[in-house]
């Protein structure tokens, strides 16, 4: 006892004073958005190159036990998928002659900015949430590469998630499938708006919810495709999220809900594309503009 | 300070661990808590400062990368290392059923904690479901962790304790 200190500070004190920055910074982040500052660009460059480093390293691994394990697979698969490509030839024509005419009509409604038209980035997921609850990840393109919050991302042809927060080369994602995830959608075939909830429960099962779906001619059936709405405040209409996997009339005889099967694979994400365009918002700042033909608004971007 | 700076390597070297390699051998969508691990060791084997400075850390990253309210995380991280730190009084550090029983406590805590603020505060109240399918999962995993994992930071705190101490004392004389 006598080796301590005089003038060492009794470890309650430290406690309260560590317990006390932390409420004011819960404060901070709650309304004021602070999301860590400078302390996220330092620790980026400290943790950004090392994790960039060790996926490569893992993905390799991983790569070559899958070659081995695969080839007889693939023999297997090349047969069948041989039958397919005749399949879809005949089908990718029928397509075709449809999407000259869609192209025609798109032209006639000057619609012709669908999403493929977003400028997009490409980045490699480098960290997965260290937690069990929430499905959140780190890419390893940040605001450098012009990220911002709030920006779409996607993964093949289905939308993963949103930016929710970004430092100078790395940005948090929040995946869809995330228990705190809300997605404003809509059925494909018959534009009904619904509500996407990512659910921890549900995603044991391989599915999320999807709720306060007006659906009163039961047209909805399964396999109908969700995707994003037009009403979204954040996110672009028409990305795709996934398909619907069953759905039952709520206890209000109004509205049904059910589960939906997402489009992406979660557990085998890797690269993401972020659609580097952001949804218009209204800046409630902004004088108001001159009035613009209906209809128009929805579609357009910011450039 | 050599062991404070060593400390801070470790906590970066667990959190990138954390967030890649053990990620990457989930079972069943669950993964150990390193993290906590650390934390709540040093917690035990240092005192409650040590434990509460490695809670900071570990809490700190997490809330950066992470974490959706700044400073919850490491309110959490915090608290578990100092209140492990209360066993350091009766410590024996040749015995590995206590550590692993202190741990693992802690880890059940933590889940409990976490469900309660994030989940249930939410309305979501099937408490069986995330029990089984979270918590316990992750407590067992963790257990595993423990054994792996323990003794190499018993060894190298107790180095880095001997390596300042004997620069300490130098000094003094």
């Amino acid at each position: 006892m006598r080796r301590r200190k005089r003038d060492s500070i009794p470890s309650k004190y430290i406690l309260t004073g560590i317990g006390v920055i932390c409420v004011v910074f819960m404060l901070l982040s709650y309304t004021l958005g602070f999301q860590g500052g400078p302390l996220g660009t330092v620790s980026g460059y400290l943790f950004v190159p090392i994790q960039k480093g060790i996926n490569y390293v893992g993905w390799y691994l991983s790569d070559r036990a899958d070659n081995l394990q695969d080839l007889r697979l693939v023999m297997a698969e090349r047969d069948a998928l041989q039958e397919q490509v005749d399949q879809l030839t005949i089908e990718n024509s029928q397509l075709m002659q449809e999407k000259y005419e869609l192209e025609d009509l798109r032209a006639l409604y000057e619609l012709d900015r669908s999403y493929s038209d977003y400028s997009k980035v490409a980045a490699n997921v480098i960290g997965k949430d260290s937690g069990n609850w929430f499905h959140s990840f780190i890419i390893d393109k940040g605001s450098q590469d012009g990220i911002e919050v709030d920006m779409n991302v996607l993964s093949g042809s289905g939308l993963v998630g949103i930016v929710t927060k970004v430092g100078a080369d790395w940005a948090q994602v929040r995946a869809i499938i995330d228990d705190t995830s809300n997605v404003s959608a809509m059925i494909l075939s018959t534009a009904d708006n619904c509500m996407v909830s990512g659910d921890l429960q549900l995603m044991s099962k391989g599915v999320i919810s999807v709720s306060q779906l007006k659906d009163s001619d039961n047209q909805v059936v399964f396999g109908a495709k969700v995707v994003t709405s037009q009403v979204s405040d954040k996110y672009h209409p028409g990305l795709l999220i996934g398909y619907i996997q069953d759905l039952e009339m709520d206890a209000n005889n109004l509205t049904k809900s059910g589960t939906i099967t997402p489009a992406v694979d979660f557990e085998h994400l890797r690269s993401v594309l972020v659609i580097t365009d952001k949804k218009r918002q209204i800046d409630p700042d902004e004088e108001p503009a001159v009035t613009e033909p209906d209809g128009e608004t929805d579609t357009e971007e910011e450039p | 300070m050599k062991k404070r700076i060593c400390m801070f390597f470790l906590v970066v070297f667990c959190f990138i661990l954390q967030n890649t390699v053990l990620k990457a051998l989930e079972l069943g969508a669950v993964s150990p808590n390193l993290l906590l691990v650390i934390t709540a060791a040093i917690g035990f084997i240092g005192g409650r400062k040590e434990g509460m400075y490695m809670g900071v850390l570990c809490g700190m990253f997490t809330d950066i990368f992470y974490g959706q309210l700044f400073g919850y995380y490491t309110l959490l991280y915090t608290l578990i290392g100092y209140a492990n730190g209360f066993f350091h009084a009766v410590f024996y550090d040749l015995d590995i059923k206590q550590p692993m029983l202190l741990i693992a406590m802690s880890d059940l805590a933590y889940g409990l904690i976490q469900y309660f603020f994030q989940f249930l505060l939410r309305g979501k109240f099937d408490f069986g479901f995330y029990f089984t399918s979270v918590i316990l999962p992750e407590f067992l995993y963790t257990v595993v962790l423990i054994l792996l994992f323990y003794r190499g930071i018993l060894v190298l705190y107790e180095k880095l304790d001997k390596l300042d101490n004997t620069g300490s004392v130098d000094e003094f004389v």
